[in-house]
């Protein structure tokens, strides 16, 4: 751990005792917490292909003229993972986490489905059911249900201004604005505001229960993220620049992981991935986007100091992209994709999965990256070994899903 | 708030049950009819509203609503509209004079560059002001519902590159407004071939790959716009194509373009074909063989879109879509049924798709639910409506929009945002729309401020100052403001009054015992005002 991490960490750790009400540290609730599970979604279908590279797999060469990766080693090429994958150079900032074995990747890994609709696809991965779509909630709310109850407490959130798909359904979750929004005092902050308001929305019903909500993960968001810990963050950061954009977000997520002990499950999402034209190769759009996200994933991962070892990250995507490139230097809808794990828990250093090559006969319809593991393997995988759900309540987050045949999948996580 | 006007509000909620349940009486059943036509047409009463369709008669004002074209827009409205010159540049002229030519001829000057990307950014701030001003203002309400509802259907992102800033609203302007209660077969060929969507969902570069002047193989299909126009604009994602229709219909589409020299030499016509790039092999597309050789090219995409237009899982796609827009997030499948005959016996004709829907049991019956919650955009627009405020800096209500993850134009994804209730109500949002009732309510929007003065693309100086006259001095002269630009608080007696006195004993009593400055905050933030 270099000094700054240190400082960091140490800076984190310092604010616990002052941080949140005494109640919720001091109560007597008997199972242990800690053990968080967040998703980060990457809504647009993000090209897996230059995510983690086959770089010795001259197919992808062949396919690829304009926008591969080059080889490691050469130019603008990947970093070397394990001699035959490399990692898009734009994600350098992950790396050390390869090295330290905490960040894995599920390569081929995507949905039984075959649909190429972004909207189908995103929908089933945050129902957990491909191909039924009357699926009515999601499947972080359906794993927030099983797990230890603590009312009152906040014990899911979300970023952003809308609630998606994969939290919808009767567990409460909260979510945060994006940005520096989230810890500005509002109107609503107000007593001599919000008690009428609290009398309007007295009644049951979805108006009532959102209401009542948001006023109450509002009060803990600002007592979490209040201007003199923000303050505090800074100094602890030791003058290198305030996060921004992704990076503010999981900032801001990495504090309230720190103050809220209950909280265990997260979900971030972004977007822009849905690269049809002037994709790039190791510069360009595709790199302009994973920069970000990797330097955001490894803020967290810095920021949640002791704590990265009770989480586990997952980051998907509804499919991948064509192996072949298209007319316009970009991709078009495909099927197979990569799936990013990482956390305290994860075996990593290591790409899981079948690779099935990317030679016309290995292709999905000619086409696509084939599928070989399929995305609610790893999942439940995480569920299971991480949070620890037992059988029963896997069959309701993830009904039908495969649980055998996922190959080297069920090594995923040492514990 | 006066013990009587409580006793009002509670005997007119007492008969607010819907509009089936037991009789009220006459005149109290009209002012729900009427309250219900205003806010389903349209984005809810302003004040005077209620008074008009109640002494005009509901099925008078849904006749009127239906044909737009007969309704003149107010001239104040005019006035403000003609002070925002960049909505009326041809799409030709807005790509010389604001883009890729425009930043072309920046070069490498940082500061000019800036300007370039700053006078885009204002001409989708415009477009932006333009719509939120019809919204609020224009006395065709359901023109302005259908033209959201479409725009959503057939979205694109105004934050796509700087074509997607200064063509959004010339898209909508062109390609949407026109045909808003049209032919479906127009829309969906306007949109088709608008720039703005070609460059949106790329297929304005697709091409057959072809050989270049050094024997390169250049270009290629690229599907983008074939797959989103059958699975979102027409058929429906279970309409029954498959990938291949997908690739075939890429291939029909191959040199539907815009030419950008074309557009910098003022062409009044943007679409382009270009047989360059078109593909004039056979297709076979949903069962039918187009004979490349026998078109010549352009034909064979007009001929797919007549296809689509005339599939009867358009005509259930549409129906669906607009059943769900103005009854309820699950629609009666019964009137889904009969809304697609009557779109495929009249041809796709919008019009009286909607007449049918307008007069339809299933419509009215719902006036007796709890209501749709409105999105984050009727939220903001119903809300200034009823305050009767005449808004003369819309940024507020922009930057409200942004905060509630609504931002005008600005869904990135090509479904374009959703109108129901699990997509918007969150306990954050419920939050973020309480602090914007209250603002409102409270008068804390600097909704009086003057417009700064506008940033002009070096290159556009010559076309937009042709008006002449300085942007204030074409402005309606601005109601005396409060303190900061801050409108006066609306009169909450007078909010009520607007509204029809929708509220429940609960809502009644807490706005009873609020003090009265606060009540306008309250009613906007109502239980009942997040329905409609």
């Amino acid at each position: 751990m270099d000094r700054r991490t240190l400082l960091k960490n140490l800076g984190m750790v310092s604010l616990l005792p002052f941080g949140r009400a005494g109640w919720a540290l001091a109560g007597d609730n008997p199972a242990p917490a800690g053990k968080r599970m967040i998703v980060v979604m990457l809504r647009g279908a993000v090209d897996g292909l230059n995510v983690v590279v086959p770089n010795s797999d001259s197919d992808y060469y062949a396919l690829r003229s304009s926008i591969a990766i080059p080889k490691p080693g050469t130019d603008g090429g990947a970093l070397d993972l394990d001699g035959h994958f490399g990692l898009h150079p734009a994600l350098a900032p992950i790396l050390p986490l390869w090295q330290s074995r905490k960040l894995a990747f599920v390569h081929a890994c995507g949905s039984p489905d075959p649909t190429r609709s972004h909207f189908d696809a995103q929908d089933y991965m945050e129902s957990g059911t491909p191909g039924v779509k009357s699926t009515g909630t999601g499947w972080m709310n359906r794993a927030l249900g099983t797990l230890p109850q603590r009312p009152g407490t906040l014990e899911a959130v979300s970023f952003g201004p809308v609630l998606p798909r994969i939290f919808s359904g009767p567990g409460a979750v909260a979510n945060v604005p994006l940005g520096r929004e989230a810890s500005r005092a509002t109107a609503m902050d107000k007593a001599e505001i919000n008690e009428d308001f609290d009398r309007m929305y007295a009644d049951k019903g979805s108006l009532g229960d959102a209401y009542r909500e948001g006023r109450k993960s509002r009060q803990q968001i600002l007592s979490d993220l209040s201007d003199a810990d923000v303050k505090e963050m800074k100094e602890a950061d030791n003058g290198a620049p305030s996060p921004k954009g992704f990076a503010l977000d999981t900032a801001q997520l990495a504090t309230l992981l720190q103050r809220t002990p209950e909280l265990q499950l997260a979900f971030m999402q972004l977007g822009g991935w849905d690269t049809h034209v002037n994709q790039g190769g190791s510069k360009g759009q595709l790199a302009n986007h994973l920069q970000p996200l990797a330097e955001g994933l490894a803020l967290l991962a810095n920021q949640l100091g002791p704590q990265f070892d009770d989480t586990v990250i997952v980051v998907m995507s509804e499919f991948g992209r064509t192996a072949h490139e298209n007319g316009n230097n970009g991709t078009d809808h495909g099927h197979g994709n990569v799936m990013w794990v990482l956390g305290g828990p994860v075996a990593g250093g290591k790409v899981y999965g079948d690779w099935p090559g990317l030679s016309a006969s290995g292709l999905h319809e000619g086409r696509d990256l084939a599928v070989t593991t399929d995305f609610r393997t790893v999942l439940a995988r995480v569920c299971e070994q991480h949070l620890r759900l037992p059988d029963r309540h896997l069959d309701a987050v993830f009904p039908q899903a495969p649980r055998t045949g996922a190959g080297n999948v069920k090594h995923l996580l040492s514990a | 708030m006066p013990r009587i006007a409580l006793c009002a509000i509670t005997l007119s909620l007492l008969s607010f049950s819907g509009l089936s349940a037991a009789d009220p009486a006459p005149g109290q059943q009209t002012e729900q009819k009427a309250l219900y036509a205003l806010d389903r047409l349209g984005y809810g009463p302003r004040p005077g509203d209620l008074d008009r369709v109640m002494a005009m008669g509901v099925d008078a004002y849904i006749n009127e609503q239906l044909a737009p074209e007969k309704i003149a827009e107010p001239p104040e409205l005019q006035q403000r509209l003609d002070t925002l010159d960049t909505t009326i540049i041809s799409t030709a002229n807005l790509f010389r004079d604001y883009g890729p030519p425009a930043r072309k001829a920046a070069g490498a000057d940082e500061d000019a560059r800036k300007k370039v990307e700053q006078a885009a950014h204002h001409v989708a701030e415009e477009a932006q002001q333009a719509r939120l001003l019809r919204a609020l203002y224009s006395p065709a309400q359901l023109q302005e519902v259908m033209t959201d509802f479409w725009f959503n259907h057939f979205n694109v992102f105004r934050d796509k590159g700087i074509e997607g800033q200064i063509w959004v609203g010339a898209y909508e302007r062109d390609a949407i407004r026109p045909y808003a209660l049209g032919h479906f077969r127009d829309l969906l060929g306007a949109t088709a071939k608008h720039p703005a969507m070609l460059y949106y969902l790329d297929n304005w570069q697709s091409s057959v790959p072809h050989r270049d002047k050094n024997g390169d193989l250049k270009g290629g299909l690229n599907e983008n716009y074939a797959r989103e126009v059958m699975e979102l604009h027409t058929l429906g994602v279970d309409g029954g194509y498959t990938q291949k229709d997908v690739t075939e219909l890429a291939r029909i589409l191959t040199g539907w373009t815009y030419l950008p020299r074309e557009l910098e030499a003022g062409t009044t016509q943007p679409f382009a074909f270009d047989p360059k790039r078109h593909d004039f092999g056979d297709k076979h597309f949903l069962g039918r063989t187009f004979n490349g050789a026998d078109s010549d090219g352009e034909e064979e995409g007009e001929r797919a879109l007549d296809l689509l237009a005339r599939s009867p899982a358009t005509a259930r796609h549409i129906s669906y879509q607009l059943a769900q827009y103005f009854v309820a997030d699950q629609p009666p499948p019964e009137l889904v049924q009969r809304l697609a005959k009557r779109f495929r016996d009249s041809n796709g004709d919008i019009r009286e798709v909607l007449r049918t829907l307008f007069h339809s049991r299933e419509f009215w019956d719902a006036a007796g639910s709890e209501g749709k919650f409105k999105t984050p955009y009727r939220y903001v627009v119903s809300a200034v409506r009823a305050s009767g405020i005449n808004v003369i800096n819309l940024k507020p209500l922009l930057g409200a929009l942004n905060q509630f993850g609504m931002p005008l134009y600005g869904c990135q994804t090509p479904d374009g945002y959703k109108n129901i209730e699990s997509a918007w109500l969150n306990p954050d949002a419920m939050v973020y729309r309480l602090n914007f009732a209250n603002a409102l309510g409270n008068g804390n929007l600097p909704l009086y401020q003057e417009p700064q003065p506008a940033p002009i693309a070096p290159m556009a100086m010559a076309g937009t100052m042709a008006s002449g006259m300085p942007v204030s001095m074409n402005m309606a002269p601005p109601p005396a403001p409060g303190p900061q630009n801050k409108p006066p608080p609306p009169d909450p007696m007078v909010l009520q009054a607007t509204l029809g006195n929708p509220f429940s004993l609960k809502t009644s009593e807490a706005l009873a015992s609020a003090p009265p400055r606060l009540r306008a905050g309250m009613i906007l933030g109502s239980p009942e005002f997040m329905r409609y």
